[in-house]
């Protein structure tokens, strides 16, 4: 079913399609971070695909890569009952929009996301620090923060 | 005169210290029943079955520091304890525990005085404790503590009204307002008989004014911590809980002397049928404290003024009319 | 009249009703919350940095100190997801098993939110019978594994030791005791009660499409009349082969919260049933030597079992350089665990997908413009496990 998904948004977006991978009947598409809200937004309306349900939205730091960080968008349809994993590519600094208008539950993903490895959400309501206290210095979950004796 | 003061005294000395000790074990019944209630064995451990608790508490209580908060107004948080204390001590005096007896040669009355406006007078006095948890809400600067207070208020003025329409009905019928006169007025029928809408609304509104649930509003430990007296440690905690104990003896002292007949009873002494009754009152309060949730704070008020105080006035037509047509 | 200005009451993080370190930040007009922002973190251990640094086997303590009311589900999802990861085959006894405990561990779950919800309204009694029934369950649990709370029971490839003698017993006698309990003690005593009916119902309300946007799952998704369980949706531990329904509410307010999750327990107890009818022999840990701890027995007496059990113990073993995500349906919601793997014995990445933290998120939405009780039973209802919120 997922491969459909793949397909669709090959189809659709040509341009901003990366990559796709499956593994283990999960499928991963790479999009550029450029036209995400666009695709996000194509996913969740689209009445084939209907994307209604944002399960999990997180960061990864892989450092030492061109673009350092990357984005990863858990997707889940209540009615299709298939999953998609999405991912946009930032590097440090750059900005990503944020989905906060697609699905509201990315609130506090993204603050997260945020908190933990300062990728910036462009359009966020409230982008500040959740878990960690307001003044906080850096960014815990990233890959040169050190994991003890700070 | 000189007997006249030194019985005066004694009684004073004897009802008082009578009333602190059933205050102080109520305590302990309390949280026995409610551990028994709850499948739970309750405290046991300081003496035996517990007996010797409600003492380890008081010497707690003494020994712990007291806290007046910085930015709290000094005299007003220290006078408001006294405020909710004294009002619930004062009003024991009319409670009569029972009729005349005699000791040592003496005719001796149960009760400390039979004043001929006994049921205003507790209204009147009691009324004056609400200005202690008022106060002790506004002094200690403390939001919960504010929350707590305006919410008693309001809670103890709405509950007040029908609270006193429902006596009214007992009043028309044994045209007193003496609490001696009230019980022998019982003689053949308890008024909680003819009255049964007006019990039901008193012993309601009664509750409410001793802050119980479902009515623990103001010290709703889920909402606001414990309310009022959240900044409360020590002695001033320990007086706001005399308080509220002693308020609970006095309102079931009122309950079994306006609706359950106060000291009549067969076989046993009258004091002794007073003192049942009253416990009877007190187990139901904490029968009542096991079973039910909280309301919230609009159906509180909803259900003062919307269901308790309409329906203490139809009682007090319905007892009109009944007296007029049987009477 | 006078000018007047909203109160702004700090509710916790040390408050009785907050369920942990939960603090709100509400603006107050009289007793009306007008605006609610709650502020997390006061827990937050840092448990996915520690996840990087950490073998697969290794980590698996630490699921039972995020969502430490259900432990066993966090377990379940974790294990299951480096379980994917490593494309491992789980023997029947464990997945059957797999499927009883957690389920017991919902139920139990479930109980501890039903008491303190009374607790939260001001039932106190009901909170001393739930512990009761909940007692019962632990004591199955602490027969298994030998822990109460952080259980720690499965096991990458199983469970970490086979199910101990009377366990079947153990488990039929609270079979027996537990519907009678369930309609005498609780139901009786608070579902029937007026005040409940007054405090609960229409409170909290939240639409179908806002639960979905919010991303609530499990019991409060349920309640809005969205029937779906992961359990249904994507069948796990063999979930396809059972019997049992999804309840769902029709109006999405508190007290249908409370319905869903008394039928939840009722279902759990029919699957609990299933499992162990069908609970069959034989292994409990899968065959993998690389990967599953050999017995104690294997360890003390062959030189090729002690030198697996030191591999794994003191490196791990390296799972394939892939990506996976997978979720389960834990008393509270979907619980996802996303692992990055760099084909090294530690994940690159291991992320949560907290059902608790993104319930919360949907708080202000439900309690703005209620009154402080409401926003107690709202809280109550929504059943946050702070350990999990902030991880």
């Amino acid at each position: 079913m997922s491969e459909i998904v793949v397909q669709k948004i090959k189809e659709r977006f040509p341009d901003s399609f990366l990559d796709s991978y499956s593994f283990r009947d999960e499928n991963t598409v790479i999009i550029k971070k450029e036209d995400l809200v666009a695709v996000c937004r194509y996913l969740k309306s689209d009445p084939e695909l209907s994307f209604d349900f944002l399960s999990d939205l997180c960061g990864v730091d892989y450092m030492g890569r061109e673009t350092r960080f990357e984005v990863v968008y858990h997707l889940f349809s209540i009615s299709k009952r298939h999953r998609i994993r999405l991912k946009a590519m930032v590097g440090e600094g750059e900005k990503i929009s944020s989905v906060t208008g697609i699905w509201s539950t990315s609130d506090w993903h993204e603050r997260e996301a945020f908190d933990m490895y300062g990728i910036i959400f462009e359009g966020h309501p409230n982008l500040t620090r959740i878990l960690m206290p307001e003044n906080w210095d850096g960014h815990p979950l990233r890959k040169d923060y050190p994991l003890k004796g700070r | 005169m000189t007997e006249f003061v030194i019985i005066m005294l004694v009684k004073m000395f004897v009802i008082f210290g009578a009333v602190m000790l059933t205050m102080t074990y109520i305590t302990l019944a309390e949280r026995k029943i409610l551990g028994y209630m709850q499948i739970r064995p309750g405290p046991n451990r300081v003496g035996p079955w517990g007996l010797l608790q409600p003492i380890a508490d008081g010497i707690k209580l003494f020994l712990k520091e007291d806290i007046i908060p910085d930015n709290a107004s000094k005299a007003v948080f220290v006078i408001a304890p006294a405020m909710a204390l004294i009002p619930a001590v004062m009003t024991i005096a009319v409670v009569p525990f029972g009729p005349e007896v005699s000791i040592l040669g003496r005719n001796v009355t149960l009760f400390m005085a039979d004043i001929n406006i006994g049921i205003l007078y507790i209204f009147a006095v009691s009324s004056i404790g609400v200005y202690g948890i008022v106060l002790a809400g506004w002094s200690s600067e403390s939001k919960y503590s504010l929350l707590g207070g305006l919410r008693s208020s309001a809670q103890m003025i709405s509950y007040e009204l029908s609270m006193g329409f429902a006596i009214v009905g007992v009043i028309m019928m044994s045209q007193s307002l003496s609490m001696v006169k009230l019980i022998e007025a019982q003689k053949g029928v308890w008024f909680i008989i003819p009255q049964f809408l007006g019990f039901a609304i008193y012993i309601t509104a009664a509750i409410a004014e001793l802050n119980r649930t479902p009515f623990d509003l103001p010290e709703g430990e889920s909402e606001l911590v414990s309310g009022y007296f959240t900044e409360y440690s020590s002695m001033k905690y320990a007086m706001f809980m005399l308080a509220e104990y002693i308020n609970i003896i006095t309102v079931s002292g009122i309950v079994t002397t306006l609706y359950l007949g106060g000291w009549h009873g067969p076989v046993l002494p009258p004091l002794a049928w007073f003192v049942i009754k009253l416990l009877i009152v007190v187990f139901f309060m904490i029968w009542v404290r096991a079973t039910l949730p909280r309301l919230r704070y609009d159906q509180l008020m909803t259900l003062g003024w919307k269901i308790l105080l309409p329906a203490s006035i139809v009682n007090i037509l319905l007892t009109a009319v009944f007296m007029t047509v049987f009477g | 009249m006078a000018e007047t200005k909203n109160m702004i009451l700090n509710m916790g993080p040390q408050h009785p009703s907050t369920h942990g370190v939960l603090r709100l930040i509400l603006e107050l007009d009289g007793e009306t919350v007008v605006k609610l922002t709650p502020e997390i973190g006061y827990l937050h251990r840092g448990v996915e940095k520690l996840g990087e640094n950490l073998t697969y086997h290794q980590f698996i303590p630490l699921t039972d100190r995020e969502d430490y009311i259900a432990s066993l589900s966090n377990n379940l999802a974790y294990c299951m997801t480096v379980e994917k990861l490593l494309g491992l085959e789980i023997p029947p006894r464990a997945m059957v098993a797999r499927v009883l405990l957690t389920e017991l561990q919902r139920i139990a779950s479930h109980l501890i939110w039903l008491g303190t919800f009374g607790l939260d309204i001001g039932a106190m009694s009901l909170f001393f019978y739930c512990m009761r029934e909940r007692e019962t369950i632990l004591d199955i649990f602490e027969a298994c594994a030998g822990a109460r709370l952080t259980i720690n029971y499965f096991d990458i490839g199983g469970l970490r030791k086979d199910l101990p003698v009377g366990f079947e017993k153990q488990v039929r006698d609270f079979i027996a005791i537990f519907p009678e309990r369930m309609k005498n003690d609780y139901e009786r005593i608070f579902q029937d009660n007026k005040i409940v009916r007054i405090r609960t119902e229409g409170v909290g309300i939240i639409s179908k499409e806002d639960a979905i946007d919010l991303g609530l799952s499990g019991p409060l998704l349920r309640s809005c009349g969205v029937p779906w369980d992961v359990r249904k949706s994507n069948p796990y531990c063999g979930y396809e082969n059972y019997e049992f329904d999804i309840p769902t509410g029709k109006t999405g307010d508190v007290f249908d919260r409370y319905l869903v999750r008394m039928e939840e327990m009722r279902q759990s107890l029919k699957l609990v049933q299933q499992a162990l009818d069908r609970l069959p022999g034989g292994a409990f840990l899968a065959d993998d030597p690389k990967i599953c701890l050999p017995p104690k027995q294997k360890v003390m007496t062959e030189m090729e079992s002690l030198i697996h059990h030191f591999k794994i113990v003191s490196e791990g073993f390296e799972p394939p350089v892939a990506e996976v995500y997978h979720s389960i349906e834990t008393p509270r919601g979907e619980l996802g665990f996303y692992i990055v793997s760099d084909g090294s014995n530690k994940p690159y990445r291991l992320r949560f997908r907290p059902p608790s933290f993104v319930n919360l998120e949907s708080l202000a939405k439900m309690a703005e413009g209620k009154l402080i009780g409401d926003l107690i039973a709202i809280i109550g209802a929504l059943d946050p496990v702070m350990g999990e919120v902030d991880r």
